[in-house]
């Protein structure tokens, strides 16, 4: 029971995870299988916008292995449940039911209708076809601006509109800063851009899958979720089924980015059928299901009006969203505008600020969180603009950064949105990656192949951003009108033979919790790293949690484990203190040690463990347990932020881009493990990168979705993506002991605008000053002919 | 349509639908579970695995396709409680995060290692190009795949992993499969 040496903290440590991972012995939900388990397969609408005439499911019934063919009617024959959106924006906003399967009205193509459960999956499956549903077309509404003009079509015709919200926020009215309108009308350069983020897809690698087993005292549910306590709670409140009735599992899960923070239709409808039926059972979809019907990100459209000085200072900005939700709202999704709203200013000292964004209603796919949420779209925006200003005033893109962003020495500070940044430093993280990346240097080769016309012309591109993340205080999820906490929770037991088992509330699904939170609990411990077992997502250990997004887990959940071991060590100590024979007040700790003050006689937490264990011999009145919870709600949010650099060559004879080099200094305070830290940034990249170049959502006019497989969705493979340079510097957050900031989404938020910017970058002597997302060679290309006209 | 089939180095016989997937009668049949479905149109590769040595998307292969053949899956690589070369390497070089591709993608590196021992970072990528990985934007796939390939002697992979007959019996006796 050796005391760890060095500090855990900040090792490159391997992963715990991996074991199970690289053998092939995981737990993906789709493995479980239980005695007697059915298996369900949802029949789809293959139309946008129809009304539902009838449904046949008699030949069906009459399927081999068919045990039930069950429709709304079956399943909610009252019409009463709806799926839950936890985040009502406004008191006015318009939130239309989503019924578990459509009853009379279809809205979107991938909308559940009827589901059958049978003995096997293909069983399930070949039933389908044997379902008749005569459909009525009513007129469909794709388009977000088309959507809002007077007489169009409507999706939930008894809203009257398909507007769900408006929501604004303006730096005068807020008293964070000064009037927008006045800031643009007195401006000596104003630039209005419209910039449209695409509807992504999240395209987690496992699909969704779902079992739910009906026997037992408790409804038993897993799933492949990011959110199983949220779901727990959720599944309670849609259902009516009592939460201590309800355990929530979420095994080994392959991937979320987002697209599994959501509460399903699918696991509602498991656990009906498996309620009604008496029996467990399992829905798994397929990929082209995945594509179709889990959430999609982003599709905005983004107006953006910014004003500045002639020399370059930036004086205003004003923004005006159109936010598509799809069909109905998801769990979170009229928010994740608003998670943008606080972070168009970035890293700028901007005096002036106005955000309006309007949810619509359209017949497609509900969209909802993706990798950042809310946050890419307002990096995209202002570093996008920031671009075009310097263009049009004539400065380096990143001189005109420089002048306008907030200082070292000038933290904490402020901003216009009304957040206090803790810490940063913009300089530092710039001057390295201008350093990594040769700036001057790819500025002069620049040069060079425009002076000599070369086809192949390189892009610089830009981005510095920050984030909010570390999700959230509870105070301001409050007044944002979210339904929840942004609390994380942790238990810490100290087993007999000095083991540790920790409870986390987060719930990992690739983030490796399991080895990062055992090297913080080593050193708050300082017990080995090897005799910690981190525990996570199911209802039945792990009661209280608020799970996995939003780069919460470390900053939020990390927290809440330093909290839980001291409270471990304060109820160690008076035990320690008995066994030494000494007072209480003359113990320290330290490397797992409590040793007596100026003397060699120590005793280690773990040797305390077995005492309490034994509890034979303990300080009078002593409560025989070491085990402690601790609960954490931040102050504040935690802010990286960090320099991307991105060198492009575009061929203008074919508009074809291929990244030359791509270099990030990103700060996100103290790291734990460089290794995971780095993996998270690489994935990230990918990501954004992604957006930047190859992935699009798209729908045809009748509302299809026409990118439903991986073979017509852009998903980037090993050859698309480049060798990334990575490096880091460290400004500790101030709002968590830890001094952390979180790393799952910075990658993606700030390598967008960074790739997009290049891109234009090289082609802008050629009249380009826009490309739309995603940049592929066709539009490229014709971007280069428009500009050329 | 009655199948023998050896996978993991154990002899199993089955009687399986025609149109039967190999992948589902890996998962469904044999409980082998570590080989995963990610997509419907052969395209994410996270079902790989080996038949006679080569990698296959088992979602692209009838289960009576293997009939006779002797298939690997990432279950039966590590040998004698160590891990294959590529295994280690996946694990040293944080080539992998939530880990659904990764049996896949190990799969996919182990054939691709048998055809070039020594890849360069383009052969590599373009080598995976069919094994989709959401999580490490690949950086770290590459550096595991060329790491195992430093580490490995020319064509060890699959090599490696042939087991001839007599292995078989004396490993494992050969018994029919579960489920049928």
């Amino acid at each position: 029971m050796t005391a760890t040496a060095e500090p855990e903290v900040g090792k490159a440590r391997l992963r715990k995870e991996d074991a199970r991972l690289i053998t092939g012995r995981t737990r993906w939900t789709d493995n479980i299988t239980l005695p007697g388990m059915l298996h369900l397969a949802v029949l789809r609408s293959p139309m946008a916008h129809a009304r539902i005439v009838s449904i046949d499911t008699s030949a069906a019934r009459d399927m081999p292995g068919v045990v039930a063919v069950l429709t709304a009617t079956d399943l909610d024959p009252d019409g009463e449940i709806g799926m839950p959106c936890a985040w009502p924006i406004t008191p006015d906003m318009r939130h239309p039911r989503r019924p578990v399967l459509a009853a009379t009205e279809v809205n979107f193509a991938g909308e559940g209708v009827a589901v059958v459960a049978a003995r096997s999956a293909a069983e399930a499956e070949d039933a389908l076809e044997h379902i008749e549903v005569e459909y009525e077309d009513l007129p469909v509404v794709l388009d977000m601006e088309a959507a809002l003009a007077e007489g169009a079509p409507l999706v939930h015709e008894d809203l009257g509109t398909n507007r769900s919200a408006l929501w604004v926020f303006d730096s005068g009215e807020a008293g964070t800063g000064g009037d927008v309108e006045q800031a643009i009308s007195d401006a000596e350069v104003k630039l209005t851009r419209r910039f449209r983020q695409q509807r992504l897809i999240p395209a987690f690698m496992e699909p969704r899958s779902t079992v739910v087993d009906p026997t037992g005292p408790q409804l038993t549910v897993w799933s492949s979720t990011q959110i199983p306590h949220i779901l727990r709670v959720m599944t309670a409140m849609t259902l009516g089924v009592p939460e201590h009735k309800l355990r929530v599992v979420a095994p080994d899960v392959g991937g979320g980015f987002g697209g599994k923070i959501a509460v399903l239709p699918e696991e509602m409808m498991a656990a009906l059928v498996a309620r009604k039926l008496g029996k467990p059972v399992k829905w798994t979809e397929s990929r082209s299901d995945a594509m179709l019907t889990a959430h999609h990100g982003r599709d905005q459209i983004q107006d953006i009006t910014i004003s500045a000085t002639r020399d370059g200072m930036v004086t205003g900005l004003k923004v005006d969203l159109l936010a598509d939700m799809g069909a109905y709202l998801g769990l979170v999704g009229p928010g994740v505008p608003l998670l943008g709203a606080f972070m168009f200013n970035a890293i700028y000292k901007i005096p002036a600020y106005r955000f309006a964004c309007t949810n619509v209603f359209t017949n497609k796919t509900l969209t909802d969180a993706y990798r950042g949420a809310g946050r890419p779209e307002a990096t995209f925006a202002i570093e996008r603009m920031m671009d075009e200003l310097a263009a049009e005033l004539g400065m380096d893109p990143l001189e005109l950064r420089e002048k306008n962003w907030i200082r070292h020495d000038e933290f904490p500070f402020t901003t216009v949105a009304g957040l206090t940044y803790d810490s940063g430093n913009y300089e530092a993280a710039t001057e390295r990656a201008k350093q990594l990346f040769d700036y001057d240097g790819l500025r002069r080769e620049q040069q060079a192949r425009r002076a000599s016309n070369d086809p192949v012309q390189l892009g610089i591109g830009i981005s510095t951003y920050t984030e909010m993340c570390g999700l959230a205080p509870s105070r301001v999820l409050g007044s944002l009108a979210y339904g929840a906490g942004g609390w994380e929770s942790a238990s810490i037991r100290m087993l007999p033979t000095g083991k540790v088992e920790v409870v986390t509330g987060s719930s990992a699904h690739g983030q490796g919790h399991e080895t990062a939170w055992s090297q913080i609990v080593a050193d708050q411990l300082g017990v080995p790293f090897e005799d910690i077992e981190v525990l996570h997502g199911d209802t039945q250990f792990s009661p209280k949690g608020m799970d996995t997004y939003g780069s919460r887990s470390l900053a939020v959940g990390g927290t809440a484990l330093v909290l839980a071991a001291r409270r471990v060590l304060d109820k160690a100590k008076p035990v320690a203190a008995h066994m030494l024979e000494c007072s209480v007040d003359d113990m320290e700790f330290t490397g797992g040690k409590f040793t007596v003050q100026g003397t060699d006689q120590s005793v280690g937490i773990q040797d305390v463990a077995l005492a309490v264990f034994a509890a034979h011999d303990l300080p009078d009145g002593y409560e025989a347990s070491l085990d402690s919870d601790a609960t954490f709600d931040p102050e504040n949010f935690s802010y990286p932020h960090g320099t991307h650099l991105c060198a492009t060559e575009v061929d203008t004879e074919t508009g074809r881009v291929s990244i030359r080099s791509y270099v990030c200094v990103d700060d996100v305070g103290k790291v734990v493990n460089p290794l995971i830290v780095e993996g998270q940034i690489h994935g990230g990249l990918a990501q954004g990168i992604a957006q930047a170049l190859y992935e699009e959502a798209v729908h045809d006019e009748s509302g299809t979705l026409t990118t439903g497989t991986f073979a017509d969705y852009y998903l980037p493979s090993a050859a698309d993506m480049p060798t990334f340079v990575t490096d880091r510097t460290e400004t500790p957050s101030t709002t968590n002991p830890l001094g952390v900031k979180g790393v799952g989404e910075a990658g993606t938020i700030a390598s967008t605008p960074a790739v997009v910017n290049s891109v234009i970058d090289a082609v802008r002597h050629m009249g380009v000053d826009d490309i739309e997302m995603p940049c592929s060679p066709m539009r490229v290309w014709q971007a280069i002919q428009g500009g050329a006209r | 349509m009655r199948i023998t089939v050896s996978v993991d180095g154990t002899k199993y016989t089955d009687d399986v639908e025609p149109r039967m997937l190999l992948v589902h009668y890996l998962r469904e049949r044999l409980g082998k579970t570590g080989t995963v479905v990610g997509c419907d149109t052969s395209n994410c590769g996270a079902c790989t695995v080996h038949l006679d040595g080569h990698s296959v998307k088992s979602c692209s292969v009838l289960a009576v396709q293997a009939d006779g053949c002797e298939v690997t899956t990432v279950e039966g690589l590590a040998r004698d409680g160590r891990m294959h070369p590529v295994q280690q390497a996946f694990h040293d070089n944080h080539a992998l995060q939530c880990g659904f591709c990764t049996p896949g993608m190990i799969m996919q590196a182990i054939d691709l290692l048998a055809d070039d021992p020594d890849p360069d970072e383009n052969a590599v990528r373009h080598g995976l190009e069919g094994n989709l990985c959401r999580c490490t934007g690949y950086q770290n796939i590459v550096r595991a795949v060329r790491d195992a390939a430093s580490k490995m002697a020319p064509g060890a992979g699959p090599v490696a992993e042939q087991v001839s007959d007599s292995e078989i019996t004396s490993r494992a006796p050969s018994h029919t499969g579960g489920g049928s």
